[in-house]
């Protein structure tokens, strides 16, 4: 069959684009916070404020008349990251790991002209990749480095680590590697393998790539049951502490690790999407439902983080035969409760 | 949960409004639901012909009643040189043609078109007239028309098939001997209604002339036809003098009843009436709108049939763009497709209206891709954001030129439409297109230009079929079911077709790890 049956995917609780838009995003998302998680910027200081680690910021460029000054700025670093401040999925992000001050290298080894960059400078300003088409700005973020855990499973790129936080807590987490195939990007509509995480130990659980089942990384044929992810505690209380940062009830938490400062905050996402479920081959709603259904929620990230290890571990212990729970029970149960 | 209350409130009201409004215009005003419905519209013109002797004249002439069945479109009393007033009498409507002297022959004209609509009414019960005065008659005829009344009577029940029989009996092929003597070898119609009422009233029945028109297309010098309607105690009932059948016939329009005369001539002679009548076919809903304007029915009186045809034009195409957004609505909410750009899959249907289907696609493709073609030349020459934009306009508006001018000399007419296209948007398009190939490859290209394509030749489709444009247009209060259709497709949480797709092999996987 080529069409999946609404019922079963109804049993498996996953969630479709029109119910993560009505349900959670315009629920728990007022939209005067968006712009905290739209403008790189500001996450990066709310993050600081936090005193959550970031990539260092090395430079921004506001005006077109700033793009002289590129070189300059360009001059002092041997690798750095160019990024729209307002952009999205991972759009208009250039990443140089080698120059000699006439060539500038990606991590793919192509070679760039410095009027190369500043084009690519210019057409960011210009709103190029921007919500909307409103001008924009550029930042300039130091490289992070890989993580040799990762050294077998990426090539040429920094894979990253997408938590989704609903409330305060993290539920369904997942590991996108780049490929040849996306360019280098961790991003699955170009072909980066998805990789679920389970949230109770960090290990791997199923991979896909173009929503295809994959058991080995397509480049380096490494197998995935063997990756478990280093500092796996501390990246959930990231996550779960990025919801006091910013207050979105539903969020899409984005972690790189470095080589040297560990986990660090990259971007946050106030739309996150859904093809984490299909990498944890798993559907949200169950777990959505078992936090919809408390309380009160812990102050602490901490105790957060101890609850969704416990409850939504599919290695350490097996959810308790599934009750699908309605919204309508759920009031009801909190009524009397 | 408040929410969701109150927008099932909203839509509920709207949707009731809406679809009241089309029920009220349907039923009470009349207008039909599909275009197809045609009403057979009848210009009756009567023509008087006298001959003026050179004093004052006065014409009158009796009029058609106006029945609850039929609508008058228009009335003409054209007739050069003649004074004009309409009368009303007990008996029914006259019209009064005066001139000081006049000699030589006359005419004057009467003109009506006139269609029947849906109207079924009921007729009233009538009181019984008073019982008729007794004809008089001399003693020969007397003896034979009371001869004949007891045979017809013998063989008849009550007053509807005594006249019945009555008329059959004088109509026979084989007349005895007192029926040539009652029809005194007079042929002549008249004549013979005139007897057929004084034999009814004989025998005490109340009767009357009745005179009409077959209405039978491009006739030509017609006159009138006799029936007799006799009261049975309820009602009047219809008799055609000849046969003897009741009831009205088909086409058949009542001009006079009683026994008033059709035409007085007052300082003429030789005065003859002839009407002529023709056909034709209009469709229902251009009959409705005007009656409903003539009658000043408030909810068409300030409708957009009020504004001058120029704006109803344009409103045409406006009151479209409704139905392709609820297309636009359904094709990115329940099927899943992506488009580039949320609405300009629109904005390329009304193009393609414009210029046909086939043609416009063909068009839009060459376009878009010798303007992608160029665009990554120019992506080459480092230009800021805006500057680049409007480098494309242009080069958009020289394709377009090119083409129409190519084709032009190719003989090609159909290619010419190319400038319907909105040029903004195209330029717009090609540099989506463009940025999108250079971020997320060919591959998104084609998925979300097959995808606006679709969605647009979807949206063509029914913002062209003939049914739909005739409801937007003449119902607009479609546009409030329309919203309420969108309001409700904004609370659907289902999954969408594409997602389907999308997680089919999570439910493969999920299989096969249960077992």
């Amino acid at each position: 069959m080529i069409l999946a049956s609404v019922r079963k995917l109804r049993s498996f609780g996953i969630i479709g684009m029109n119910q993560r838009n009505f349900g959670l995003v315009s629920k728990y998302n007022p939209r005067h916070l968006y712009p905290l998680v739209d403008d790189k910027l500001k996450t990066k200081k709310l993050a600081q404020d936090a005193g959550i680690s970031v990539p260092q910021l090395l430079g921004t460029l506001n005006f077109q008349h700033d793009v002289k000054g590129l070189k300059e700025i360009l001059k002092q670093h041997k690798q750095f990251v160019i990024k729209p401040v307002t952009g999205s999925g991972g759009k208009g992000i250039l990443v140089i790991s080698e120059h000699d001050h006439t060539n500038y290298y990606k991590p793919s080894g192509d070679a760039l002209r410095l009027h190369h960059i500043e084009r690519h400078v210019s057409n960011i300003l210009s709103g190029l990749h921007s919500l909307g088409g409103k001008p924009d700005a550029v930042m300039i973020e130091s490289l992070i480095q890989l993580d040799p855990v990762f050294s077998n499973y990426s090539y040429e790129g920094i894979p990253d680590i997408r938590i989704i936080v609903l409330k305060g807590y993290p539920i369904m987490a997942m590991l996108r590697l780049t490929t040849h195939e996306s360019d280098g990007k961790a991003n699955l509509h170009q072909g980066a393998v998805g990789v679920g995480i389970d949230i109770g130990t960090g290990n791997a659980l199923h991979a896909v790539q173009f929503g295809n089942p994959v058991s080995r990384h397509p480049d380096t044929k490494k197998v995935f049951t063997e990756l478990t992810i280093p500092h796996w505690d501390e990246l959930l209380r990231l996550a779960a502490a990025s919801y006091e940062m910013t207050g979105l009830g539903y969020l899409g938490v984005d972690i790189v690790l470095d080589k040297d400062q560990g986990p660090m905050i990259i971007e946050l996402n106030a739309r996150p999407g859904l093809a984490i479920q299909v990498a944890n081959c798993a559907g949200l709603l169950p777990r959505i439902t078992a936090i919809e259904a408390l309380n009160n929620i812990e102050p602490d990230p901490q105790v957060r983080v101890n609850f969704s290890k416990e409850n939504f571990s599919t290695t350490l212990r097996r959810l308790p035969p599934r009750k699908q729970r309605t919204r309508a029970t759920d009031h009801a149960k909190n009524k009397f409760s | 949960m408040q929410a969701r209350t109150r927008l099932l409130v909203v839509v509920i009201l709207t949707l009731c409004f809406g679809i009241g409004l089309i029920l009220y215009k349907h039923l009470a005003l009349g207008f039909p639901l599909l275009p197809y419905d045609k009403t057979f519209v009848w210009t009756i013109e009567a023509k008087i012909d006298f001959l003026a002797q050179g004093d004052p004249v006065i014409v009158t002439f009796t009029l058609p009643p106006e029945e609850p069945n039929l609508t008058f479109m228009e009335e003409d009393f054209a007739s050069p040189d003649y004074g004009y007033s309409g009368l009303a009498s007990p008996t029914g409507r006259r019209a009064q043609w005066s001139k000081r002297t006049a000699t030589g022959p006359q005419t004057t004209y009467y003109r009506l078109s006139l269609y029947e609509n849906d109207w079924i009414a009921d007729q009233p019960p009538s009181d019984a007239p008073q019982s008729p005065m007794q004809p008089e008659f001399d003693e020969v005829f007397k003896t034979a028309a009371v001869t004949l009344l007891d045979q017809v009577r013998a063989k008849s029940a009550n007053p509807e098939t005594f006249t019945r029989e009555l008329i059959k009996t004088l109509n026979s092929t084989s007349p005895s001997q007192n029926q040539r003597l009652l029809l005194n070898d007079h042929a002549d119609a008249e004549y013979k209604t005139n007897l057929i009422v004084n034999l009814l009233a004989l025998e005490g029945l109340s009767a009357r002339v009745v005179r009409g028109l077959y209405l039978e297309d491009g006739r030509r010098r017609q006159s009138l036809t006799n029936f007799v309607e006799v009261h049975d105690g309820n009602q009047w009932i219809l008799f055609d003098q000849d046969t003897g059948v009741s009831g009205k016939p088909d086409n058949f329009l009542m001009w006079q009843r009683g026994g008033q005369s059709l035409l007085d001539v007052v300082g003429g002679t030789n005065s003859r009436v002839s009407f002529s009548i023709i056909k034709n076919v209009q469709s229902t809903r251009n009959l409705v709108v005007r009656s409903s304007m003539n009658k000043q029915a408030g909810l068409i009186d300030f409708s957009i049939y009020s504004l001058p045809i120029e704006q109803q034009n344009a409103f045409k195409m406006i009151l479209l763009l409704p139905i392709g957004a609820l297309i636009v609505v359904i094709m990115r909410l329940i099927i899943g497709i992506r488009t580039s750009g949320t609405f300009m899959p629109i904005l390329i249907a009304l193009a393609l209206i414009q210029t046909t289907l086939v043609t416009g696609i063909i068009m839009f493709l060459i376009v878009v891709s010798t303007g992608l073609f160029i665009r990554s030349y120019l992506s080459r020459l480092n230009l800021l954001f805006v500057a680049r934009i409007s480098a494309v306009i242009i080069v958009v508006i020289a394709i377009m030129a090119s083409i129409s001018i190519i084709s032009h000399k190719l003989g090609l007419s159909q290619a010419m439409t190319v400038t319907l296209f909105p040029m903004i948007i195209l330029a717009w398009t090609i540099e989506r297109m463009s940025v999108l190939w250079e971020e997320d490859g060919p591959r998104e290209v084609f998925i979300q230009g097959g995808g606006s394509l679709l969605t647009a030749i979807i949206a063509y489709l029914f913002m062209t079929n003939r049914i739909v444009e005739y409801l937007t247009f003449n119902f607009p209060e479609l546009m409030l079911v329309n919203l309420a259709l969108i309001l409700i497709l904004g609370q659907y949480t289902g999954y969408r077709l594409s997602e389907l797709y999308r997680f089919h092999s999570l439910e493969r996987r999920n299989d096969t790890s249960k077992r």
